[in-house]
């Protein structure tokens, strides 16, 4: 089956982002097709590199990166939501003239299209939020 | 176009102390060009949203209220509002501003949007969808 993903809420505040990344886990080892993931409202917030948890705890960040890496899952933030919460990427740095970027490695920000876009694609679309 | 689905957006929550309202009219904004079949929920505090009279200027916020009256003109005009929602919160059908668009299967004649529903018809409504997003 051929699965998207709506990723709505920030990390370690809510539980939606780890939710989301076991289930993803879960439905690739069943075999399933994860086509997409999305990441809106405060879900853009995963996508920071800049994130330093305690050693100890879970790297939510990571473990989504390395998702994308492993499993080829394609990981989109809303370009939207994320300049709302300064999520920038080297590019869209550039273009507002800001010093610095932040978007972690498997991640790639692209606009609201893509989640309508996913909608329309997949068998199910599982929406992980508040 | 030949992949049309059934979408509904589910709007659950109070149009100002979050920001699920405002950006989730963005993602139906973006969504009305993909020409798909959309209709819109309101329930719980989502109701809220509808209401007319909004005046934000003492909050600092844009009052995104009247972006709904413009829905019509991009084919967005199932506004399905539950009836238990809004009586549970002292509203009535009155308080909400009214929406319309023109039907071009009947000489373009103005309709209402908003239809009422209880909560029962709003599960059937929601059983009846391929993509539900709920904000």
């Amino acid at each position: 089956m051929k699965i998207g993903v709506v990723v709505n809420e920030g990390p370690y505040t809510h539980q939606a982002a780890d939710s989301a990344y076991r289930f993803v886990k879960a439905a690739l080892e069943k075999g399933h097709e994860v086509s997409r993931v999305f990441f809106y409202h405060d879900g853009v917030n995963v996508a920071t590199r800049l994130t330093i948890p305690p050693q100890d705890e879970r790297h939510i960040q990571k473990n989504w990166s390395a998702l994308a890496t492993e499993h080829g899952v394609d990981l989109v933030v809303c370009i939207a939501a994320a300049q709302r919460r300064g999520i920038l990427d080297a590019n869209e740095a550039n273009r507002q003239g800001k010093d610095a970027d932040n978007l972690a490695e498997g991640f790639r920000i692209s606009g609201l299209g893509q989640l309508i876009e996913m909608g329309v694609q997949t068998d199910r679309l599982v929406v992980f939020g508040d | 176009m030949a992949d049309t689905k059934k979408f509904l957006y589910v709007n659950r929550k109070a149009p100002y102390g979050t920001i699920y309202a405002l950006e989730s009219l963005e993602v139906v904004l973006i969504g009305a060009a993909f020409e798909q079949d959309v209709s819109l929920a309101f329930l719980d505090d989502g109701v809220f949203q509808l209401t007319k009279g909004q005046k934000t200027d003492g909050i600092g916020m844009k009052n995104f209220s009247a972006t709904f009256r413009a829905l019509g003109d991009y084919d967005v005009n199932k506004f399905y509002v539950e009836k238990e929602s809004l009586e549970e919160r002292g509203l009535t059908e009155a308080d909400l501003q009214e929406i319309t668009y023109e039907d071009e299967n009947d000489d373009w004649a103005e309709k209402p949007s908003i239809r009422f529903v209880t909560r029962a018809e709003m599960a059937d409504i929601m059983s009846e969808q391929d993509v539900v997003l709920s904000f």
